[in-house]
């Protein structure tokens, strides 16, 4: 989230779209029924189907999964066209005015530079114009037709209501009440915020559909606002943890990335990374790119690197493509994958078209499990009949199971959604052999370091030169972990402007990460958590609920990363001159006296930089600004375009009749194997979406009595119409099949999954909950990650569990 | 259960006096607000954690609600209702079903055991299971279908509205997990007066007929709902628009009684004196021989 789940109560308009908040998020949901019981605020929902937040909100529109990006360019349009945008906001905080290269175009749906063959961009075309002084060139009037401005109203002007109402099947009626109540938020003293989740990453166009509703956001000024913001919502407690740390596999902590294969020399891997200004008195943040590599290398290496060993650089690997969730599987599907440890993940379930992932497990030498439940992927080897029907004696796959603790049986810091890192206590003991996952992996890796010592091997030093000071090198503590991530100093730091001011003495933990080095005397694990322990302590333990300023501005409960900071790009709540937008809900303000931004949150900005200089919001982008034309940085263009999914119920993109190439993401990556996987509509004509219940987390609840009580059998739903068609009546058991595989569940006929009228015909969608398999409690089920396809975003690559095709008949 | 035995203000089949001594009692009310409620059934599953009760993992029978109906381990299921009030506008209400804990209980006024059902002073009806019998005639006194006989014991449950906990001071489990304060807990007063906000809160919104479901039938309910419809409670899965308790138990359990009970004691007077006055006077076959 840029916000925050309490902030969610200072909105005048939630949206809802691309997640269902009060299904997924009971309990933070709270806070937007506060925002409605005390701010009189408007829930809006934006769904395919009418869900449980649905249930609560003030207006619901319906729409055809996987066409969000049509729905929101169609709001982009609206916006443009009434001018209902925040002009002052746009003028300033944005790369409105900024001219882009003649050379960029659009054509029939494929921008400049693309190559059909490799399913890639060259995105040299896709760059501002820059001046002789090496900053962008911009067009304050916002005439120039090839300022960003005029770009982006040419482009969604193709995103009528009557466009967007026939790729959607919106009503247009519907469409157009959305759009009026989200343009009242353009005002300076309303917002609007944005719940979205999973409903807007796990399509093959996700990255742009949430670039799309941030564009959206930025018209109406309300980025860096006290209720407002583009709040994902995190699916599970620590996944924010998980990404804050880099174990996406092309990351490394702090969203610093991995370097390429091209990028041996590690002045080009740094200098690529640490954006000059390209706007005059710019911060540009990610300029200290350095400071954060060079402690973290220090972190882990220690004494081990130096600057003659570029800060032990050579020991990263440096990937010659990404290795997702994807890739690996199809890496192992074709036998190159000797051994997997598997850990906290269940991917038999959880990844996309099983029959794929089952046969990639197959194939491997051996499978190690860390879980604290028997999953399904540590029984991918047994015969479970019509739910797992494979023959374990043709499985040569050995598997180990390292039982591990549960989050209630061990200490630990969890980062929610809005940046929180909170400390929470051990409640219970571990059952049996369980031990906790730090001493697993501690285990593994002296015993590795121990062979490698001994055996030697084709390249030790990664391994042998980790730091590894822990008072019992079996057991890391949290607390030392917790430590490390935020940082010491290695040896004393003395005051740039005064060397003989000692700030803090070598040992000391850090306050954040502006006192981080690329000398080699910060260590620190993670740069965007730095300050959570300080000399002051714990810091995510704090448990103060003070909110002196009554809009939910707990700063003494837990710490946010970056720095506290609580909303994101808090200076662009303020105008020119450093007054607040919003008298009644300031978060910062230029305070003259005391020199320097002040309020109730910590400024998200230089803090005594006075508003005279200029300095933009947008500290981390070289620009300053928030950019609606997106440059180089997403795989598909730099304004979003509506493409359909991999599968879908149409044969052409109805704003690309003719163009094949543009029916779908044309950056997507899809495996050769692939293609022949994917379903066409005469075959399988209805949308399939899969989604969760609040009843069950993932594969995890089906395992606990209270949960499949309150939902035992595995379950799809259907609307009337379709349910008429095919002559199912509610409790019927079901078949739905993919060209990927089937499953069989009870139906449930609702109204609240409606028929669409798309392209004048009738599309009918079939709704999958996941959350069963062949282990648990609960009533043994599919695994409904059969039917999905094996293809991702193009960005993420995170897999299109969310729009694809199927067909379903009455068993 | 916990609450002590000066708190009784009524109880099962029984003529003897309730203690009367206590003058300052707080009767209380559980506030279930439909508007807010998404149906996450917390409540359901805090049920049976506080109570220690398991409800059997069924079978899912083409709805949401599971389990399908209340039944001994279950005092607490979620009804759900897809409707189109207004045309084109659909509505999913879901409504908590449970004991009402009526002011004037219908399960009370029908059951023969006695102490088998109590009231307190602060409205909560209990059920006392051990002097339970089985014979299941609260069931029909209820005039909202909520007890449920145990197969295991033949003897009825239902929700006691935490009156284990209300009686140190907590707040029912259901009450205290509801992750949006859809299901609030306090003084009768206090939550009239909140769901006054909200039926104000829910007109504005458009809910015309937004209001307070407390049916005076039963004389009002220490269990009460605000509904966006009010005027209109059978959109609610079948709540009873008009409850009461029904006329056969009214019967049954009131003037029936003191008939019966006058027949059967001129009955007996009769039979006595009856007796005494002819008895004497009957000459037996045996004496008029001798004779």
């Amino acid at each position: 989230m840029t916000n925050h789940w309490v902030d969610i109560k200072n909105a005048d308009l939630i949206l809802i779209m691309g997640g269902n908040a009060a299904e997924a998020h009971p309990c933070g949901f709270k806070w937007v029924t506060e925002a409605k019981a005390h701010r009189k605020a408007k829930l809006l929902v934006v769904d395919p189907r009418f869900t449980r937040s649905a249930a609560v909100s003030d207006f619901y529109a319906p729409l055809r999964a996987g066409t969000d990006i049509a729905f929101l360019g169609g709001v982009i349009n609206y916006l443009l066209s009434y001018d209902k945008i925040h002009h002052e906001y746009v003028q300033n905080y944005t790369d409105f005015s900024f001219l882009v290269k003649e050379e960029f175009g659009f054509d029939d749906g494929i921008y400049t530079g693309y190559d059909p063959e490799k399913r890639k961009y060259n995105k040299s075309t896709w760059g501002y114009q820059i001046g002789a002084d090496g900053f962008v060139i911009t067009d304050p009037t916002l005439q120039n037709p090839r300022c960003v401005y005029q770009l982006m109203k040419a482009h969604y002007s193709r995103y009528s209501p009557e466009m967007v109402s026939s790729i959607c099947g919106t009503p247009k009626d519907a469409f157009l009440k959305a759009c009026e109540l989200i343009a009242e938020t353009a005002t300076a003293n309303k917002t609007m915020t944005i719940m979205y989740a999973l409903g807007w990453t796990q399509h093959s166009q996700g990255t742009q559909m949430i670039r799309t509703g941030a564009m959206v956001q930025l018209l109406l000024g309300n980025i860096g606002m006290a209720g407002g913001g583009m709040n994902a919502l995190r699916g599970h407690s620590n996944i924010q943890g998980l990404t804050d740390l880099g174990l996406l596999s092309n990351l490394l902590p702090g969203y610093m990335t991995l370097p390429g294969d091209a990028e041996q020399d590690y002045k080009t891997y740094i200098e690529k990374r640490a954006f000059k200004p390209l706007r005059p008195g710019q911060l540009s943040y990610w300029q200290n790119y350095g400071k954060f590599f060079v402690s973290t290398m220090k972190a882990w290496y220690g004494e081990a690197a130096t600057v003659e060993n570029n800060w032990s650089y050579d020991w990263l690997p440096k990937l010659d493509k990404g290795y997702d969730l994807l890739q690996v599987f199809e890496n192992m599907h074709q036998g190159k994958v000797n051994g997997y440890i598997c850990q906290g993940f269940n991917p038999l379930a959880s990844a996309p078209c099983k029959i794929k992932v089952s046969g990639a497990l197959s194939q491997l030498k051996y499978l190690v499990i860390i879980d604290p439940l028997a999953t399904e992927t540590s029984e991918f080897w047994q015969d479970y009949g019509e739910y797992n029907n494979v023959v374990p004696s043709k499985i040569q796959t050995e598997v180990f199971r390292l039982p591990s603790t549960c989050f209630a049986e061990e200490d630990g810091s969890l980062v929610n959604s809005g940046r929180w890192l909170q400390w929470h206590w051990k409640a219970a003991e571990p059952p049996g052999d369980a031990k906790g996952d730090q001493e697993i992996i501690a285990g593994v890796f002296l015993k590795l370091k121990e062979m490698y010592r001994k055996d030697g091997g084709v390249f030790p030093d990664p391994i042998l030169n980790l730091t590894w000071n822990h008072r019992q090198p079996t057991s890391p503590s949290p607390e030392e972990l917790a430590k490390e991530f935020s940082g010491m100093a290695l040896k004393d730091l003395t005051d740039p402007k005064d060397p003989t001011k000692v700030l803090l003495k070598a040992g000391q933990q850090l306050n954040g990460f502006a006192e981080l080095r690329d000398d080699g005397s910060t260590a620190c694990g993670c740069w965007i958590f730095s300050g959570s322990w300080s000399e002051k302590g714990n810091l995510m333990a704090r448990r103060d609920n003070s909110d002196p300023y009554g809009i939910g501005q707990t700063l003494n409960w837990a710490f946010a990363w970056p720095a506290n900071r609580r909303i994101l790009y808090n200076r662009a709540s303020c105008d020119l001159s450093g007054k607040p937008f919003d008298s009644e809900r300031t978060l910062i303000a230029w305070n003259k006296g005391a020199g320097q931004w002040m309020g109730a949150d910590i400024p998200d900005f230089v803090a005594t930089s006075p508003p005279e200089k200029g300095m933009g919001p947008f500290i981390m982008n070289p620009e300053g600004v928030a950019r609606f034309f997106g440059v180089d940085k997403l795989e598909e263009g730099p304004f979003p375009e509506h493409y359909e999914p991999m599968e879908s119920p149409l044969t052409a993109n109805l704003l690309h009749p003719k163009n094949d190439k543009a029916r779908a993401n044309p950056a997507a990556r899809v495996f050769q194997g692939d293609w022949a996987t994917f379903g066409k509509p005469d075959e399988f004509p209805y949308v399939c979406t899969t989604y969760r219940l609040t009843e069950h987390f993932h594969f995890w609840t089906k395992h606990v009595r209270l949960n499949a009580v309150v939902q035992p059998e595995q379950f799809v739903e259907i609307g009337e119409e379709l349910a008429k068609n095919k002559d199912i009546t509610a409790g019927d058991h079901v078949r739905v099949k993919s060209n990927r595989g089937f499953i069989i569940a009870v139906a449930v006929v609702t109204k609240r999954l409606r028929s669409l009228n798309v392209d004048g015909k009738r599309v009918h969608t079939v709704g999958v909950p996941i959350h069963w398999g062949f282990t648990g409690v609960a009533k043994n089920g599919y695994i409904a990650n059969t039917l999905t396809p094996f293809v991702g975003d193009a960005n993420t690559q995170t897999p299109e569990f969310k729009s694809f095709l199927v067909n379903i008949e009455k068993v | 259960m916990a609450l002590q035995s000066l708190d009784i203000k009524a109880r099962s089949a029984t003529s003897t006096l309730s203690p009367l001594v206590r003058t300052a009692v707080t009767e209380v009310v559980k506030l279930i607000d439909i508007s807010k409620c998404i149906g996450c059934k917390a409540c359901q599953v805090a049920c049976m954690e506080w109570n220690d009760l398991r409800d059997s993992v069924g079978k899912n029978i083409g709805v949401y609600d599971n389990p399908a109906d209340l039944s001994d381990q279950s005092w607490t299921v979620m009804r759900f209702s897809e409707v189109e009030v207004n045309s084109g506008r659909l509505e999913w209400l879901i409504r908590k079903d449970g004991c009402m804990h009526c002011s004037e209980p219908g399960c009370l006024k029908a059951c023969p055991a006695p102490d088998a059902i109590i009231q307190y002073s602060n409205g909560i009806v209990d059920f006392h299971e051990e002097h339970c019998i089985g014979c299941g005639y609260c069931i029909m006194g209820c005039p909202f279908n909520i007890p449920r006989m145990s197969k295991k014991d033949s003897k009825v449950y239902k929700c006691t509205l935490c009156s284990d906990r209300v009686a140190v001071g907590l707040e029912p489990a259901c009450v205290k997990t509801c992750p949006t304060g859809a299901i609030i807990f306090g003084s009768k007063e206090d939550m009239i007066h909140h769901a006054e906000d909200r039926i104000f809160d829910l007109k504005e919104r458009g809910y015309q007929r937004a209001g307070l479901y407390n049916p005076p039938g039963v004389g009002g309910t220490h269990v009460m709902y605000v509904l966006q419809h009010a005027d209109q409670p059978e959109l609610y899965h079948e709540l009873p628009k008009d409850p009461g308790i029904s006329p056969e138990v009214i019967l049954w359990k009131g003037i029936s009684k003191t008939v019966m009970n006058i027949g059967l004691g001129t009955a007996i007077l009769g039979g006595i004196f009856h007796y005494v006055t002819q008895g004497p006077n009957e000459v037996s076959e045996a004496e008029e021989e001798k004779q």
